[in-house]
């Protein structure tokens, strides 16, 4: 019967030292560990946010520098093209440029030519004018020479205005 | 390799030995058999012995003239008393015939400074007319000064504190001097069971936002149980004590964890104890005792847990040490020191085990007090 | 002799803790199987009524005690 009837000397020790013990582990070594454990779990959850935070920014940044090359790339294909085009161009307009510059040129030259032609051609008219009024003087002259011949062919000429 | 073939041999030597010694034993025996036979092997006694709590620490060597540390005693009898308990188990040896059984009961008197005292079964009594009284095996009509010792389980109290302060001190050191890092050392051993009283108990068990104020408490319960627990496997001097198996001991946690569930009980505790929502009035009479009852039935169970399992731990050890004592005879060594062995380490399981369950239970009833309605 | 009767009563009482306790454990163990996922949640609600039988059990073997103490 004595095992479970409690000792009143025991019982107040007891009482002393726990209280005690409550007392000065709550004040002196369980509030410095849990707010270390604490502050270190805080840390590690804090970190990983981080890590994940930082990794959806990654991801971020990676896709908007996906879509800055993508556009790079597609503005350098436009200036490509462009200066292609340009090019093609300036080529175009030179071709036609020396076409329409030789077209130019042959058509002055043409002209030009038509030019001395019809002056070279006038020059001739009137050489051929002066030679042919100098060969009709002369013919005249040798035909009105006598009275019989200015008469023959003043009734030529009557004649052939007859004829008319 | 050189370890295992090291443990291989001394397992072999010991078998060996184990062969011989029944041999051995059994010369000795038929030698000396009348010199044991004078003196019985009383199991029970022993048993007991061992799980009382005493004046002294028996350390080695026989009952009487072994070497013991004496530990002092203080009675508080008109006025405070303080003497070695050597006075009583270095006393007058005297015996008394008993009224009812009439069978001779011996006890001893004080002397020295422990005069005027008697001690039988370790309990102090004062001396009437020079002699103590005996009926049906109790003492009669003496007086019990108010015993206020350093019995044996009071200094194993104060080393199981101290150890608790040394270890516990060294890992808060150990936080102090380099802040929230990951732990090495013994705090690395004791965090993650300071972590796992934090969230397995008190933050399972206990609302979510008042837990952090009954964690301390919880922590103290446990530790203080656990280490002691441990402290009472050790069969020599600092340990053995069987100190959270002594029911006063239970007793006082037991208290400590009623005050704390009545002292945090909030307003919907005491509705759900004095008017039970869903009960007709007419049986309230009958339900309020029955409630009130309950809550005093919780810590004596774990009062009565924490004691039987205890005891009863030192007990089975004992008792299957014992059989070697009982038959005289080493060679059943061989069969009951593995026997011990596996009790001991399954005494290790329920050293933390107990430990656990009066701290999670402790918190389930103070999560109970302190829940708020929601229905 | 007077040991003999508390320690038959201590039995009994560890007798019917023994099958509670084994219903018990045998049930959170079909329920683990069933929700592994659960399984902590499982453990600490059969230690708390593996706790609550042990308690009555040691009741009875509290009285075998005293009857063997005397």
């Amino acid at each position: 019967m004595e095992l479970i009837l409690p000792d009143m000397g025991l019982l107040i020790w007891t009482s002393i030292v726990f209280v005690l013990l409550l007392f000065i582990l709550t004040k002196f070594i369980w509030k410095p560990i849990l707010s270390s454990v604490n502050e270190r779990e805080k840390n590690i959850s804090d970190s990983l946010a981080l890590a994940e935070k930082t990794k959806a920014e990654m991801k971020e940044l990676q896709a908007q520098n996906e879509s800055l090359l993508k556009e790079a790339r597609a503005e350098r294909d436009k200036i490509v093209k462009e200066a292609h085009e340009l090019a093609a161009k300036m080529v175009d307009d030179a071709k036609t440029n020396a076409k329409s510059e030789s077209a130019k040129i042959i058509a002055s030259a043409h002209q030009a030519i038509e030019m001395e032609k019809a002056a070279a051609m006038s020059e001739l008219k009137s050489h051929v004018a002066a030679l042919s009024i100098e060969i009709a003087e002369k013919i005249v002259k040798t035909e009105l020479s006598s009275d019989d011949k200015q008469k023959a062919l003043a009734s030529k000429l009557a004649e052939d205005i007859n004829l008319n | 390799m050189v370890i295992k073939s090291t443990v291989k041999s001394i397992t072999l030597a010991f078998m060996f030995l184990l062969c011989l010694t029944p041999l051995w034993a059994n010369e000795t025996h038929g030698e000396s058999s009348e010199n044991h036979e004078k003196k019985e092997f009383n199991v029970n006694e022993m048993i007991m012995h061992h799980i009382k709590d005493a004046h002294e620490w028996h350390l080695w060597g026989p009952d009487h003239g072994g070497t013991s540390i004496y530990l002092p005693i203080i009675l508080i009898d008109g006025g405070l008393k303080t003497f070695s308990s050597s006075h009583f188990y270095h006393g007058e040896h005297k015996s008394a015939v008993d009224h009812k059984t009439h069978e001779e009961v011996s006890y001893v008197a004080g002397v020295g400074p422990a005069t005027g005292y008697a001690m039988y079964h370790e309990k102090i009594y004062k001396l009437e007319n020079g002699g103590l009284s005996f009926e049906d095996g109790h003492v009669h009509g003496a007086v019990k000064p108010f015993d206020m010792s350093i019995t044996k389980n009071v200094v194993s109290l104060f080393v199981g504190a101290i150890l608790i302060l040394l270890i516990m001190g060294s890992v808060a050191r150990f936080y102090k001097k380099n802040g929230a890092v990951a732990p090495k050392g013994i705090a690395k051993f004791l965090e993650p069971i300071v972590v796992m009283v934090r969230d397995n108990i008190a933050k399972e068990n206990i609302d979510h936002h008042k837990y952090h104020k009954f964690v301390p408490y919880l922590l103290t319960i446990f530790f203080f149980i656990f280490i002691n627990n441990l402290l009472g496997m050790i069969p020599f001097f600092p340990g053995g004590a069987n100190l959270t198996g002594n029911i006063t001991v239970t007793m006082v946690l037991a208290i400590f964890t009623l005050l704390i569930t009545v002292f945090s009980g909030n307003k919907n505790y005491w509705k759900h104890i004095f008017a039970t929502p869903g009960v007709p009035v007419a049986l309230l009479p009958i339900m309020i005792p029955i409630e009130v009852v309950g809550i005093l039935t919780k810590p004596f169970a774990l009062m009565i847990r924490l004691f039987a399992n205890m005891s009863a731990g030192h007990i089975i050890i004992l008792a299957l040490i014992s059989i070697i004592f009982i038959n005289q005879n080493a060679a059943w060594g061989a069969l009951s020191v593995p026997m011990a062995l596996f009790i001991s380490v399954l005494e290790l399981l329920v050293a933390f085990l107990q430990a656990f369950l009066f701290a999670l239970l402790s918190a389930l009833f103070i999560g109970a007090a302190v829940e708020e309605a929601h229905h | 002799m007077y040991g003999s009767i508390a320690a038959i009563g201590a039995g009994l009482a560890v007798l019917g803790a023994g099958l509670g306790i084994g219903r018990i454990g045998g049930s959170a163990m079909d329920a683990i199987a069933r929700q592994p996922e659960a399984s902590g949640k499982i453990t600490t609600t059969m230690i708390i009524a593996a706790a609550l039988i042990e308690g009555v059990a040691l009741f009875g073997v509290v009285v075998g005690m005293l009857g063997g103490a005397k």
